[in-house]
């Protein structure tokens, strides 16, 4: 359903400007998508969960930082960086503990880290904007490259879907947050794998601080954390997981992220109104928003309102259409 | 397996006042019981989730002391609480292996779906228990499928000796009740796995049980056979002492 959507939006937009099926827009297309794609990805470890991680986007602003203080104090460029992945990784683990061991919950937990995040950043930094730790190669590889954000998405995505579909770890996260109880029963470790999930959602979060902060050559210390993890939660959503847990798709946040880069990227390039933008994209993802939850309400039969009864029609539509199938097999 | 003599107070109030039962292997046994009789108290003993203050519990003749729900699991004693056994959202054969999956080598612990769910149906043809396919997540599942899942995930271990239900009936249709009843006995016998059901309905306890106690009051005040009782007898037994009951409190 949603892919469709992308697939539409993709189409409109080629067609209302040649600019956008160009080669110069594959690379700022894929920047737009790529960062949206990791933080989605990372949402849905602690989504699933039926928990949500507002911290991921300072964690973010906080990560390039990191790398060129230690730098400062004479790591090398590598290092700094594997020690600031180690960083991001005890800030999730915090994250982690504070919401399974203290019982707050997880919204509050990380609204309480977005702020002493971006506390240190300001502090730290002084609230001036300095240029990346490392060139040459390794900033190349890690965003530097128009290319490499994305790559490093889709490996990403790869691999998380790997883990997500394919692993016990996968399997728990889903059992975890559909039925927590049902879960402990049968000896699942209910809080170990929570607080892996937030130590991989804080991870990925820094990461992608490392590939924007070398893709854009400077990091400002008051970007805007928030909007960017809510982006990821978007793009989560959007895919199919749901914020209640126990439903969570890598593939659809991949997708996700893919629409909304691709409504960001296309508004740019037909020239919409920097103010109409924001509003624009606000109700194209309400619009997809109703229209997907209507569509599984409609499948349990619950849908409210008209859109509720067009999402009826739309399921009849397609049970009929697989209801017809099958008998026609069973009558072969 | 047997207890014998077990008390529980809570606090003032004695809840256990020498509970003497018994369960041989691949018996169905039904315990009934007003409200506050005690029903629930001696499952939670039975199952190691409380302690006793005193009295035995014996396991083929030998004495064991449960320290915890695990223990009694290691015992192959299994529960099986209404709607808290399975995760909805997951499919049938996973969450049959829920926790106890099996996976291809390495520390990432790789699913072997292909393995499971073709472990998953053939256990499920061999205890005849009916569904659409291993693959449909619980929730699409009618209560009874549900319920005989749940049932077939804490009996899939072989050692399992005894298994409590509580209320496995509660809110089914007879065919539904059907694929239970027929699932319990089947394990009951062909397993030999000793089942102890909890339930307020009495019909349901003379289609499920082979034998039926009653608790009142902390004790086990009858022990019958269900073909040597009827529904009629016991209902009576059941009125007649809560009449008593009520006599000597206003006496």
């Amino acid at each position: 359903m949603i892919a469709l959507i992308g697939v539409a939006l993709a189409i409109f937009f080629s067609v209302y400007s040649s600019a956008f099926a160009s080669v110069s827009n594959a690379s700022t297309l894929s920047t737009y998508v790529a960062p949206i794609m990791i933080f989605g990805i990372a949402e849905v470890f602690v989504l699933t969960l039926g928990e949500i991680d507002l911290s991921v986007g300072e964690v973010y602003v906080l990560s390039p930082f990191l790398v060129v203080y230690l730098n400062d104090a004479g790591l090398g460029v590598i290092a700094a960086i594997i020690v600031t992945l180690i960083i991001c990784a005890v800030i999730g683990c915090v994250n982690g503990l504070i919401t399974v061991r203290l019982g707050v919950p997880s919204f509050i937990t990380t609204l309480g880290t977005v702020f002493a995040l971006k506390g240190i950043v300001l502090l730290s930094s002084n609230g001036i904007q300095v240029n990346p730790a490392g060139t040459g190669t390794i900033a190349n590889v890690l965003g530097g490259w128009s290319y490499s954000s994305i790559i490093w998405a889709l490996a990403i995505a790869v691999v998380g879907h790997t883990l997500f579909r394919r692993t016990t770890f996968g399997l728990h996260i889903t059992a975890v947050g559909g039925n927590q109880t049902a879960s402990a029963e049968a000896g699942v470790k209910v809080g170990v794998v929570k607080i892996w999930c937030f130590v991989l959602c804080s991870v990925l979060g820094g990461f992608v601080g490392f590939l924007d902060g070398y893709r854009i050559g400077s990091l400002n210390p008051g970007t805007d954390g928030l909007i960017l993890m809510f982006y990821g939660v978007a793009a989560a959503v959007i895919g199919g997981t749901a914020l209640t847990g126990g439903r969570g798709t890598m593939i659809g946040a991949g997708i996700g992220a893919i629409v909304l880069g691709v409504l960001q990227d296309g508004f740019n390039i037909i020239g919409i109104n920097a103010f109409a933008y924001q509003l624009v994209l606000g109700l194209a993802i309400l619009g997809a928003m109703i229209l997907n939850v209507q569509l599984e309400l409609a499948r349990s039969g619950q849908g409210a309102g008209v859109y509720g009864s067009l999402a009826r029609t739309l399921m009849r539509l397609r049970t009929g259409g697989a209801g017809r199938r099958r008998r026609e097999r069973v009558a072969k | 397996m047997q207890v014998e003599g077990i008390t529980k107070s809570f606090g003032a109030v004695s809840v256990l006042r020498g509970v003497d039962l018994h369960l041989e292997p691949g018996e169905v046994l039904g315990v009934v019981g007003a409200n506050g009789a005690g029903k629930s108290t001696l499952v939670k003993i039975i199952t190691g989730y409380l302690s006793p203050d005193s009295g035995q519990m014996y396991l083929g003749g030998e004495p064991v002391h449960l320290r915890s729900v695990q223990d009694a699991r290691r015992h192959g004693i299994e529960t099986v609480f209404q709607d808290l056994a399975l995760v909805d959202q997951l499919s049938v054969y996973h969450n049959l292996f829920l926790n106890r999956e099996t996976t291809t080598g390495g520390r990432l612990r790789f699913l072997n779906n292909r393995r499971m769910r073709a472990d998953a149906r053939r256990y499920l043809h061999n205890i005849q228990v009916d569904i659409p396919s291993v693959d449909v997540p619980v929730e699409k599942l009618s209560g009874g499928q549900r319920q005989a899942i749940a049932v077939a995930r804490a009996t899939r271990r072989d050692d399992v000796k005894i298994l409590l239900l509580d209320e496995p009936l509660a809110a089914m249709g007879a065919k539904e009740a059907k694929l239970i009843i027929d699932l319990v006995q089947n394990l009951a016998r062909t397993r030999g796995v000793s089942m102890l059901v909890i339930d307020h309905n009495y019909t349901h306890i003379f289609e499920l049980c082979d034998r039926v106690n009653v608790v009142e009051q902390g004790r086990v005040t009858l022990d019958k056979r269900t073909k040597d009782t009827s529904l009629a007898e016991l209902t009576e037994f059941m009125v007649s002492s809560y009449r008593q009951q009520i006599e000597e409190d206003s006496a």
